[in-house]
């Protein structure tokens, strides 16, 4: 199952530019390749060029991002934790920007202001999580970093509940219901931009510090003992998983098991050295969610908000995956 | 290479777990640690290696406090082998045991193929070289602490620490990780180890011909020659039961108990 390794990430980098292609060229607008190809050099028709470059190519983009962020999150927060069961959504950075979006939405600020709330939101959740936790002396980090993620992303999603109680039930509450749904319906091109170098900025560090976190994942004291500052690393860890999560979330809204069964699939072909894991993860991750929002947009005649799809395939496939025998759990 | 403690007290914040620990071991020297369960011989051992701050005292790994050195050093130094245990995704034993070369290992890289040498060479000292390409997870607790044992020698550390080394393992597994510790420490010059280990067999001390801290209350009782402290009397008094301390025809020691009660 672990050989061939590099065959297996050739085989995931051919098949997602196939899915690219495929995502391009279906919707309301049928393309055929030639006509995608000619677009794409500048000579296609007026409408294909709008269609190509200002509604699927930006969709596309967003899918790929929040996929691979997402899916690198997952991998990097389960070494870190010791647990396959963890997801990114663990520190609470999804309840952090759940509530900034919402708390901008209330405020009637414009879409940017939204995803900088939301950004804002998903990074001040954790970073209050680290602090709570690195505050409390004499017990072990990483169980305490757990309890606090679980008792800030519960503050935040009763913050959350009050803006909703409180907001408009005809123009805001709606908007809300939507955001909290996860959806890349309404991506322009200007979105992509601020959300690139914030992904790219959070998944270096985890690229480069795929074997210390191999080491990370034999717990703190053993890992020590092989001469890992652990305390930096997993900060360093969080940080970088955070900013491009918390990024993508402002970006495309709540997504969640996208983290969770992405990295069991990606032990599954490369096994658990995490300098392999990383890169198939982000390869699937940005497939698997690019697959589903193809099928999002296309599945019926209205959209289908994504983050219910994303649940919906992703639910039943882990329980398959469980069904499967114990080599998912490890 | 030497390890030293200094009237050191271990503990965890308010709570004093020991005290008025002195202790060295150099390379080419074994010193077996032997106490009931409860004496804080774990509590120690995570003192000695960094991982738990000193109450008071001091840890000196070639004279140089402890406190002073970065986890880089302190693994080029001190290798630690903790009690077999499950790690929670499957890695293969290759992986684990390259894992030893990590400190050696730049931050932002991965070990190379001398550092992968050096694993399968640790591997091969303990006779499981057949394990290298065998998921982690599916091994006997026995061959898992042979795999975090062949870690340590990857470490390449002058110092050894070992929590129980033989605690899972079989009969014959047992002398051949006995007999693996007395070649290490006996190894010429500056490629002998020097070997702290607990163990709650005083026969393994004996058999090694160790040297021996024999730990009760969180202070060490008597500490020297397995022959010399390793008497009935003093493991009577240290276990709370009676324990008789024979010679066997061949001129080995062995120690002895009723059922206890």
């Amino acid at each position: 199952m672990r050989s061939g390794f590099s065959f297996k990430v050739l085989f995931l980098c051919i098949l997602l530019v196939l899915l690219c292609v495929l995502a391009l060229a279906i919707g309301p607008l049928r393309l055929s390749a030639g006509e995608i190809l000619a677009t794409l050099r500048g000579d296609g028709s007026d409408q294909a060029a709008t269609v190509v470059w200002q509604i699927r190519l930006p969709r596309i983009a967003a899918a790929l991002m929040a996929g691979a962020a997402l899916a690198a999150a997952g991998a990097a927060y389960q070494a870190l934790f010791r647990n396959p069961l963890v997801s990114p959504d663990i520190l609470g950075v999804s309840a952090g920007a759940g509530l900034g979006a919402v708390l901008g939405i209330f405020l009637s600020l414009p879409v940017f202001g939204i995803q900088l709330l939301a950004f804002a939101g998903g990074m001040a959740a954790v970073a209050l999580v680290w602090l709570v936790a690195s505050a409390v002396r004499n017990a072990d980090h990483t169980l305490v970093l757990v309890l606090t993620g679980v008792v800030v992303g519960a503050l935040a999603g009763a913050m959350t509940s009050l803006l909703k109680v409180l907001a408009d039930p005809y123009d805001q509450l709606p908007a809300i219901t939507f955001w909290l749904l996860g959806s890349l319906a309404s991506v322009t091109p200007e979105d992509i931009w601020p959300v690139l170098p914030a992904v790219l900025i959070g998944l270096v560090p985890l690229v480069l510090l795929g074997w210390r976190i191999n080491v990370l994942s034999m717990g703190d004291d053993e890992a020590r003992a092989l001469g890992v500052e652990t305390g930096r690393l997993r900060l360093a860890v969080i940080a970088s998983a955070t900013l491009a999560t918390a990024a993508v979330t402002a970006l495309a809204g709540v997504l969640g098991w996208v983290g969770l069964v992405i990295p069991h699939i990606a032990r599954m072909l490369v096994g658990p050295d995490f300098t392999r894991l990383l890169p198939v993860s982000l390869l699937l991750g940005a497939g698997y969610l690019l697959a589903v929002d193809t099928l999002a947009r296309t599945i019926s005649g209205t959209e289908v908000p994504l983050g219910i799809l994303t649940a919906m395939v992703g639910a039943p496939f882990f329980i398959w995956l469980l069904a499967r025998g114990r080599r998912v759990w490890t | 290479m030497r390890l030293e403690a200094e009237s050191l007290a271990t503990g965890y914040g308010r709570l004093q777990v020991g005290s008025g620990i002195s202790l060295g071991v150099g390379q080419g020297e074994i010193l077996c640690l032997l106490g009931p369960n409860g004496c804080g011989k774990t509590t120690l051992f995570r003192t000695l290696l960094g991982l738990l701050p000193a109450l008071s005292g001091k840890v000196r790994l070639d004279g140089d406090d402890l406190t002073s050195l970065s986890r880089n050093t302190i693994a080029r130094r001190i290798a630690y082998v903790p009690q077999a245990h499950m790690t929670a995704f499957p890695f293969m034993v290759s992986d684990i045991v390259l894992m030893g070369r990590t400190a050696a290992t730049g931050l932002f890289s991965r070990p190379g193929s001398k550092d992968r040498e050096m694993a399968m060479v640790a591997l091969e000292r303990l006779g499981i070289a057949d394990l290298a390409g065998r998921d982690y997870t599916t091994l006997s607790g026995g061959q898992r602490q042979l795999v975090l044992i062949a870690r340590a020698l990857a470490q390449q550390a002058g110092i050894i620490v070992m929590d129980e080394p033989t605690a899972s393992l079989d009969f014959a597994n047992q002398s051949m990780v006995l007999a693996e510790i007395a070649k290490l420490a006996r190894q010429q010059g500056k490629h002998a180890s020097g070997i702290l280990l607990s163990t709650h067999d005083p026969d393994q001390a004996f058999l090694l011909d160790a040297n021996v801290a024999l730990m009760a209350g969180g202070g060490i009782a008597a500490g020297g020659r397995a022959a010399e402290i390793l008497t009935g009397e003093a493991l009577s008094r240290v276990y709370g039961i009676p324990i008789i301390v024979e010679k066997t025809p061949s001129g080995r020691s062995v120690c002895s108990t009723g059922l206890a009660g």
